[in-house]
C-alpha cells in the first residue's frame, strides 16, 4: 500500500515540475517581455496563462521528423536522456521537512551530481546522432563546457558538506538553521551557481545552442515532441538548479511564519527570475573564454574556497 | 621623367563632364601602367579604388569621346587625403572584349571584375577568380548589354524542370570546389567545410558564407552573394529619370531617402538644376535621421549577434520614435522617396519643430543607457576588442569607406572632404578610432549618433525659409498654382508627367557619405527621359568582399561578430 501510494506521490510530483517547467517558458517570456519594453504572450487565457497550452497542442501536431542521416535509436534516446536524469534528479530535492520523493538519501547530494553528470550524455548524444555539422559543433561545445564546469560544481558544494557534515540534502538544510551558509560559503554559493547555469546551459553560458552561429546547435535536428522534450527539459533543468541553490545555500524550506512550502516556492522562484534576467542583460561569452575562464578562474577559487574552508572547521 | 608621358597622355584623353569629376581615356595598352602612376605616384595618390564598372556604348547616340568603341570600362579612383576623385574610362571592342586585371594592383578590384565579366561578357586577364557574381553560373547572356531584355514578362513563361533544380542543386554544392577551398587534395580528417546560410539568422539577409574550419578556427571562408540581386541598375535604363527615385529607397533599405540623395543630387547636376536653401537642408536633416535609424539597426542586430538579447528591443523602439517624425514629415516610414528632382516632395507639415526637437530631448539618454549597458559590458568588450581586425593600409586597399574606415584612424568623411548639399554650413565632429576592429566599428557609429543629432538640432535652428523646390523645366512636379496660370509651367508638366523631364545629354557621378560608407551613383544621360546607363557604386559591397581577409585564424563565434560589425545590407550589396 505505500509502496502504491509512493509511486502515485511521486508521479504527482514529477508531473508538478514538468508542468511547471513548460509554465516558466510563458513566465520567462513575459519577464522578458517585460524587461525589453514589449509584452511578450498575453493572448491566450488571462495575461496569457494559457500559452503553454497552446503551444503543447502546436508542438504535437508539428511533424516529428526524424531525419534519414541520423542514428535512428540515440536520435531518440537523447531528449529522453536530458528528461529523465532533469526529472530523477529532483527525487532527493528536500522540499520541506516531511516531502520530497527520497529526501532522505544519504548520498542526495552525490545522486544529484551523477545526475547531472548523466544529462551531458543527452546533449552529446543529440549532437552526434543528429549526424549534422550544425548540432555536432554545439554537442562538441556542449561536452567540453558541461564537463568542465561540473568538476567546479563538485568542488564548490564540498564547502556545505564539510561544513553540515553529510551528503544527506535534508540534514544540509537542518544545518542551517542558525546561519544559512550563503553566508559562511558565499564564494561557494557563487561558483555553484555560475557552474548550475553552464549546466542548464542558459545565456550566458548557452554555447551549445549558440543560436546565433548553430542555428539551435544540438537540437537543430530535432522537431515536434522531441525537440520539445529539450525545451522541458531545460526549463525543468532551471528549476532543479534554482532548487539546489536554495536547498544548498539558502535554508531550504526554513523561514518565519509562511509555511515551509511557501517559503521553498518562494526562493525558488527569485533564483528562476535571476535566470531570466541574466538572460535579458548578458551577451554570450566565446567557447575559448568560457574554458580558460572555467580553468584558470572558477577551479583555483573553487580549491581555494574548498581550503579555506577545511582549515576553518580545523581550526575552529 | 616619366611623369611628362602621363601627362601629355592625360591631355589626350581627358573629357570635359559636368560633375567637375577629372576623366581621362585610356588605351588598353597603356592601361595598367597609367593607373599604376595614378595609384603610386606622390603627386596623384589615389590610393582608393572606388568602382569598376562599365557601359555599353552600342546604342549611344551622342558619344562622349572620340575613343569611345563598343563597351567603356569606368575606373573611379578616390584620393583619401582631400575626396579628390579620378575617373578613368578605358574602350573596348565587341570583337575583343579582354581587359587587363587590376587585380594586382588593388584587392578588392577582384569583385568588381567579376561583377563587369557578369554583367558585360568582359574578360579580365590575369584575374585569379573570374566567375559570374551576382547572377548564377546557369544564367545565359550578360544583363547589362543594351540587347539583353529588361523585363521577364519578354521571355516565354519560365518552369522550373527537376533537371534545372538538380543542376542548380549541384552548382552551390560545387562551390567550395568552384571557388578554391577545397581542392580534392588537403581534405583531412581535422578540416570541415560548414555552410551557413543563405538562410541563417546571423547572416544579416540572403547571403551564403562557406566556412573551413579546423575544430571552430576558421581557415577559410567564401562568400556567395547574389541572391538579393534585382537588377536595379537594369530598371534605371528603362525608368523615367523621375520614377527611378523609390528604387533608390530599397538599395540600403534601412537608409531610406539617403539613398535619394546622391541620385537626385547626380540628376540634378546632369540638369543644371540649382537647389533652393530650404531644400537643401532638409534633405540634410532627413539624410541623418536615416543615418541615425541605420546605425540604431547596426547597433542592435549587431549586439545580438554576441549573444545580448535586449538591446535590439530597445532599439527597435528608438528607430521606432524617429519614424514617426519622419512619417510625419514624408508621410512614409522605410521608404519615403521623398526626394524629388530640384528639391523635396512638400514642405514641412506644422509642428515638425516641436516633433524633432522632442526626439533629439529623448535619444540621448538612451544612448548613454548603450554605453553603459553594450559598450563597458566586459562580455561585449571581450568578444569584439581585437576581434576582425585590419589596419588602415589594408582598409584603403580594399576599398573600405565610412566608418570601417575611420576606426583606423582615416579621418576620412565625404561631408567634410567634399561636402556636398550643403553639409559645410554645418558644424561636427568625425568620430575616430585608432584600432580597426569589431568593437571600435560600433563604437564609431554609436558616437556618429550623436554627431547627427547635432546636425539635425542646427537644422531646426537654421532652417532657411522659401522654397522647397526648384523653378526648373527638369524638376518634379512643377508647382501646382503656377501650373494652371501659365503656359510656360504648364508645358513643362505635361511633358514631365506623361513621359518625364528630358536631361540633357552627359555625365555625373555624385558620392555621399552614406551610413555605412561612400554611396555613388554615376549616371551617363544620352539626352532622354530616363538614364542611358546607372551605375551604382554600394559601401556593402566593398566591405563585404573583405570579409574572408579578417575572418582568417578567428573563430566560428567570431565570425558572427565580424559579419555584425561590417553593417552591410544584402540589398545594397546585390542591388
Amino acid at each position: 500500500m505505500s509502496v502504491t501510494l509512493g509511486i502515485f506521490g511521486a508521479v504527482a510530483l514529477l508531473l508538478g515540475i514538468v508542468i511547471l517547467a513548460s509554465l516558466l517558458t510563458w513566465v520567462e517570456r513575459r519577464l522578458l517581455g517585460f524587461w525589453q519594453d514589449r509584452l511578450g504572450p498575453n493572448r491566450v487565457g488571462w495575461q496569457g496563462t494559457l500559452q503553454i497550452v497552446a503551444d503543447l497542442v502546436k508542438i504535437f501536431f508539428k511533424e516529428d521528423w526524424t531525419p534519414a542521416f541520423a542514428d535512428k535509436t540515440l536520435f531518440v534516446a537523447a531528449p529522453v536522456i536530458v528528461m529523465a536524469t532533469v526529472l530523477l534528479a529532483f527525487a532527493v530535492v528536500p522540499l520541506t521537512a516531511g516531502s520530497g520523493i527520497a529526501p532522505d538519501l544519504n548520498v542526495g547530494l552525490l545522486f544529484f551530481l551523477a545526475m547531472t553528470s548523466l544529462s551531458v550524455y543527452g546533449v552529446v548524444l543529440a549532437g552526434w546522432a543528429s549526424n549534422s555539422k550544425f548540432a555536432l559543433l554545439g554537442g562538441m561545445r556542449a561536452a567540453a563546457q558541461m564537463m568542465s564546469y561540473e568538476v567546479f560544481m563538485g568542488l564548490a558544494v564540498m564547502g556545505v558538506v564539510m561544513l553540515a557534515g553529510s551528503f544527506d540534502l535534508r540534514e544540509i538544510v537542518r544545518a542551517q538553521s542558525k546561519l544559512w551558509f550563503c553566508v559562511p560559503q558565499f564564494l561557494g554559493f557563487v561558483l555553484f551557481l555560475i557552474a548550475g547555469i553552464a549546466e542548464a546551459h542558459r545565456l550566458p553560458f548557452d554555447l551549445p545552442e549558440g543560436e546565433n552561429e548553430l542555428g539551435a546547435g544540438f537540437h537543430t535536428e530535432y522537431s515536434s515532441m522531441k525537440f520539445g522534450m529539450f525545451f522541458v527539459g531545460e526549463y525543468a533543468g532551471i528549476v532543479l538548479i534554482s532548487a539546489m541553490v536554495v536547498v544548498l545555500y539558502f535554508g531550504g524550506w526554513m523561514g518565519p511564519l509562511l509555511p515551509p512550502a511557501i517559503w521553498f516556492a518562494l526562493k525558488v522562484t527569485a533564483f528562476i527570475a535571476f535566470f531570466i534576467l541574466l538572460r535579458a542583460a548578458l551577451p554570450r561569452p566565446r567557447y575559448d573564454q568560457l574554458m580558460s575562464y572555467g580553468w584558470k578562474l572558477m577551479l583555483p577559487l573553487s580549491i581555494l574556497n574548498l581550503g579555506v574552508t577545511g582549515a576553518a572547521i580545523l581550526a575552529g | 621623367m616619366p611623369d611628362e608621358g602621363f601627362r601629355a597622355a592625360y591631355e589626350a584623353g581627358a573629357q570635359q563632364t559636368v560633375d567637375g569629376i577629372k576623366t581621362v581615356w585610356v588605351s588598353r595598352e597603356r592601361l595598367l601602367e597609367q593607373v599604376r602612376f595614378y595609384k603610386t605616384a606622390p603627386s596623384e595618390n589615389y590610393r582608393l579604388l572606388l568602382d569598376i564598372s562599365a557601359v555599353d556604348e552600342s546604342r549611344r547616340r551622342k558619344k562622349p569621346h572620340a575613343m569611345c568603341r563598343d563597351v567603356t570600362l569606368v575606373y573611379h579612383l578616390l584620393r583619401v587625403e582631400d575626396g579628390a576623385e579620378l575617373r578613368v574610362k578605358m574602350p573596348l571592342q565587341d570583337a575583343d572584349l579582354a581587359a587587363p586585371s587590376l587585380c594586382g594592383l588593388w584587392q578588392n578590384a577582384n569583385w568588381y571584375e567579376r561583377e563587369v565579366f557578369d554583367m558585360f561578357g568582359v574578360r579580365f586577364d590575369g584575374h585569379p577568380d573570374l566567375r559570374r557574381i551576382l547572377m548564377p553560373e546557369s544564367f545565359a547572356g550578360h544583363p547589362l548589354r543594351k540587347d539583353h531584355y529588361s523585363r521577364a514578362t519578354e521571355l516565354g513563361p519560365f518552369t522550373m524542370s527537376d533537371e534545372m533544380l538538380a543542376a542548380e542543386l549541384a552548382a552551390m554544392q560545387n562551390l567550395p570546389a568552384a571557388g578554391g577551398l577545397v581542392d580534392g587534395k588537403d581534405d583531412d580528417a581535422d578540416t570541415m567545410v560548414l555552410n551557413l546560410g543563405p538562410n541563417h539568422p546571423s547572416l544579416h539577409g540572403v547571403l551564403r558564407l562557406v566556412v573551413k574550419l579546423r575544430g571552430e578556427e576558421i581557415l577559410d571562408v567564401l562568400p556567395e552573394i547574389g541572391f538579393h540581386h534585382r537588377g536595379a541598375e537594369k530598371i534605371a535604363e528603362r525608368q523615367s529619370w523621375h520614377a527611378f527615385i523609390p528604387y533608390t529607397d530599397r538599395i540600403d533599405y534601412v537608409a531610406g531617402v539617403m539613398n535619394n540623395l546622391p541620385y537626385v543630387l547626380a540628376v540634378e547636376k546632369l540638369a543644371g538644376v540649382e537647389v533652393p536653401a530650404r531644400a537643401k537642408v532638409i534633405r540634410v536633416m532627413l539624410a541623418e535621421f536615416f543615418r541615425i535609424i541605420s546605425h540604431l539597426v547596426f547597433f542592435g542586430t549587431m549586439v545580438q549577434d554576441v549573444g545580448q538579447l535586449s538591446p535590439v528591443f530597445y532599439v527597435f523602439t528608438d528607430r521606432e520614435r524617429a519614424l514617426e517624425v519622419i512619417e510625419a514629415i514624408c508621410g512614409f516610414r522605410m521608404h519615403p522617396a521623398w526626394f524629388r528632382i530640384g528639391g523635396v516632395a512638400a514642405d514641412l507639415p506644422a509642428g515638425w519643430d516641436e516633433l524633432v526637437r522632442g526626439f533629439l530631448a529623448y535619444l540621448p539618454k538612451r544612448l548613454d543607457e548603450y554605453e553603459k549597458m553594450v559598450m563597458r559590458n566586459r562580455i561585449f568588450k571581450a568578444r569584439t576588442v581585437g576581434v576582425g581586425e585590419y589596419g588602415a593600409q589594408e582598409a584603403v586597399e580594399w576599398g573600405i569607406t565610412g566608418p570601417g574606415l575611420r576606426a583606423t584612424g582615416v579621418n576620412f568623411d565625404m561631408r567634410k572632404a567634399k561636402p556636398y548639399s550643403g553639409y559645410e554650413e554645418f558644424a561636427f565632429d568625425v568620430p575616430l578610432a585608432d584600432r580597426g576592429d569589431c568593437y571600435n566599428r560600433v563604437k564609431l557609429r554609436v558616437d556618429e549618433i550623436r554627431e547627427s543629432l547635432k546636425i539635425i538640432a542646427q537644422c531646426v535652428k537654421t532652417m532657411p525659409g522659401g522654397a522647397v523646390k526648384a523653378m526648373h523645366p527638369a524638376a518634379m512636379p512643377m508647382p501646382r498654382d503656377k501650373v494652371l496660370q501659365d503656359i510656360d509651367t504648364l508645358i513643362p508638366h505635361f511633358l514631365n508627367a506623361s513621359w518625364g523631364p528630358v536631361v540633357p545629354a552627359g555625365e555625373a557621378a555624385v558620392t555621399i557619405e552614406a551610413a555605412k560608407g561612400l554611396n555613388t551613383y554615376f549616371l551617363v544621360s544620352d539626352g532622354a527621359t530616363g538614364a542611358y546607363r546607372a551605375r551604382i557604386r554600394t559601401p556593402s559591397f566593398a566591405h563585404l568582399q573583405m570579409l574572408p581577409l579578417i575572418s582568417r585564424g578567428a573563430f566560428l563565434a567570431d565570425l558572427i561578430a565580424i559579419v555584425g560589425s561590417v553593417d552591410f545590407v544584402m540589398a545594397d550589396v546585390d542591388r
